[in-house]
């Protein structure tokens, strides 16, 4: 039975996970100890994935933060690929992750170990940065580095079985500008080396000798990919205690995608312990270089993809969020916590990859594809 | 992009040529605004390292999501 996974392996995950466990606030302070549980679900496309996320962080001996964090993702799959050339699936990924914060004078070090495994791909993510306070701490400069290892096989065939190599390089700079005014800019690139398509897609083709006009084949990726990705953010302090957000990433890699992101958000807290945050996302690609939605025919050029994530497409995600803090005398050995609700709607248009799913039309005359996604995040934080 | 890359260098550079000379033009006491837990740029990481992961499994775009700076080094 052919499988067709929905979503990308969890290669880069192993990778995001070292964000979630590095400091995020300023150099010369380690991180709150902090203790988030976290249920989230994901509901689009005939795909439902949901799962647990436990993140724990504790300093100790006054210059160190450990942190640890535990995620599942359990997936249930009838997406289009899957409707179209495979059968649905089930399947469970889990993921372990480990970082340490080391704080001396106005620099820190941080180092980060995360892997994750599921029935046909395994990753280690090794990860270290430096940040250093500038300027009377106005001004915080970081640098990082990833290594990732995975190790890619195929359900269904032993003999398979391949590697990826992953670098990522990161540069970031936080600088405080006024008293309300604070900008963030991150620089990142991203070499892959190895097995980089998804061992179960296909592409399709035309064949006259097939009733339905077309036939598929396996698809081919280069086996290196370097991307650049360079990001924007302000956050500005209103005047009746509220924050705006802006957001704008710019994106571009050897496989010839380009993307911008452009982001808008708004953060509010009513009194009473409530804050809601309200925000919008817009995001914009243009196709790989190898990618089409139909070849003219078998074996068409040395490298072919059919898959949707490296087509030209848009998607717009609207956000609402409420967050209720609780314990607010504290209780034992907790000094307080908030209760969150984070529900995102994601709209996905494809400009260039159509539904097959309607019959008796000509190979090319499809209708569009698109979907609608719901993800759901409910979590409690208690910090200690 | 090699326009970019320099672009983020340069800038590290010039922040770090600066050096000590630069005087704070906003005082460790008039920082209560940015010290607002709703001015953070990842207020909550679950959260956002569980979003970043959605978008980067259905988007071909990857990398610098996170926020800047604070020994971050987040991708």
């Amino acid at each position: 039975m052919l499988r067709c996974p929905a979503i990308r392996p969890l290669g880069q995950l192993a990778l995001i996970a070292f964000s979630l466990l590095s400091n995020t606030a300023v150099a010369g302070v380690l991180p709150e100890d902090r203790a988030d549980v976290l249920y989230h679900s994901y509901d689009g496309g005939g795909v439902t994935i949901d799962g647990p996320s436990i993140l724990v962080r504790k300093q100790f001996a006054g210059k160190f933060s450990a942190s640890a964090n535990y995620y599942i993702d359990n997936v249930s799959s009838a997406s289009i690929d899957v409707v179209t050339t495979a059968s649905p699936y089930e399947e469970e990924r889990t993921q372990y992750s480990l970082g340490l914060d080391y704080l001396r004078d106005r620099w820190m070090l941080n180092l980060g170990f995360a892997s994750s495994t599921e029935n046909d791909f395994d990753a280690e993510t090794f990860s270290i940065g430096v940040s250093q306070d500038l300027f009377g701490d106005l001004t915080t400069v970081s640098l990082g580095y990833s290594l990732g290892d995975d190790i890619v096989t195929r359900r269904g065939d032993a003999s398979f079985s391949d590697t990826i190599k992953r670098q990522h390089y990161r540069v970031g700079l936080s600088q405080i500008l006024t008293q309300n005014l604070v900008l963030g800019f991150s620089f990142e690139t991203i070499t892959d080396e190895g097995f980089l398509n998804n061992p179960y897609r296909s592409v399709r083709y035309l064949d006259d000798s097939s009733p339905a006009g077309y036939s598929y084949e396996p698809e081919i990726y280069p086996r290196t990919r370097t991307s650049d990705a360079a990001a924007i953010r302000l956050r500005y302090y209103l005047p009746y205690r509220a924050a705006l957000h802006w957001e704008y990433r710019t994106y571009t890699d050897t496989w010839d995608i380009v993307s911008d992101t452009f982001e808008m958000g708004y953060t509010h807290p009513l009194g009473d312990g409530f804050t809601i945050e309200a925000r919008v996302r817009g995001y914009a690609q243009g196709s790989a270089e190898f990618y089409r939605d139909l070849f003219p025919y078998e074996r068409y050029a040395n490298f072919i993809a059919r898959d949707k994530e490296l087509s030209n497409f848009s998607s717009t995600t609207l956000r609402l969020g409420v967050s209720y803090e609780i314990l607010g005398d504290g209780w034992r050995f907790i000094e307080r916590g908030s209760v969150n609700f984070v529900w995102d709607h994601i709209f996905f248009d494809y400009k260039d990859f159509r539904d097959l799913r309607p019959s008796g039309l000509a190979p090319g005359t499809e209708p569009l594809y698109g979907f609608d996604a719901d993800v759901v995040q409910i979590f409690v934080s208690f910090w200690l | 992009m090699k326009v970019l890359k320099f672009a983020g260098f340069g800038l590290l550079l010039a922040v770090a040529a600066a050096g000590c000379a630069v005087e704070p033009w906003v005082k460790p006491y008039e920082r209560d605004h940015i010290a607002d837990p709703i001015m953070s740029f990842d207020r909550d990481p679950v959260s956002s390292a569980y979003i970043h992961h959605v978008y980067e499994a259905r988007e071909g775009a990857r990398g610098a999501t996170g926020s800047a700076g604070g020994g971050c080094g987040c991708n």
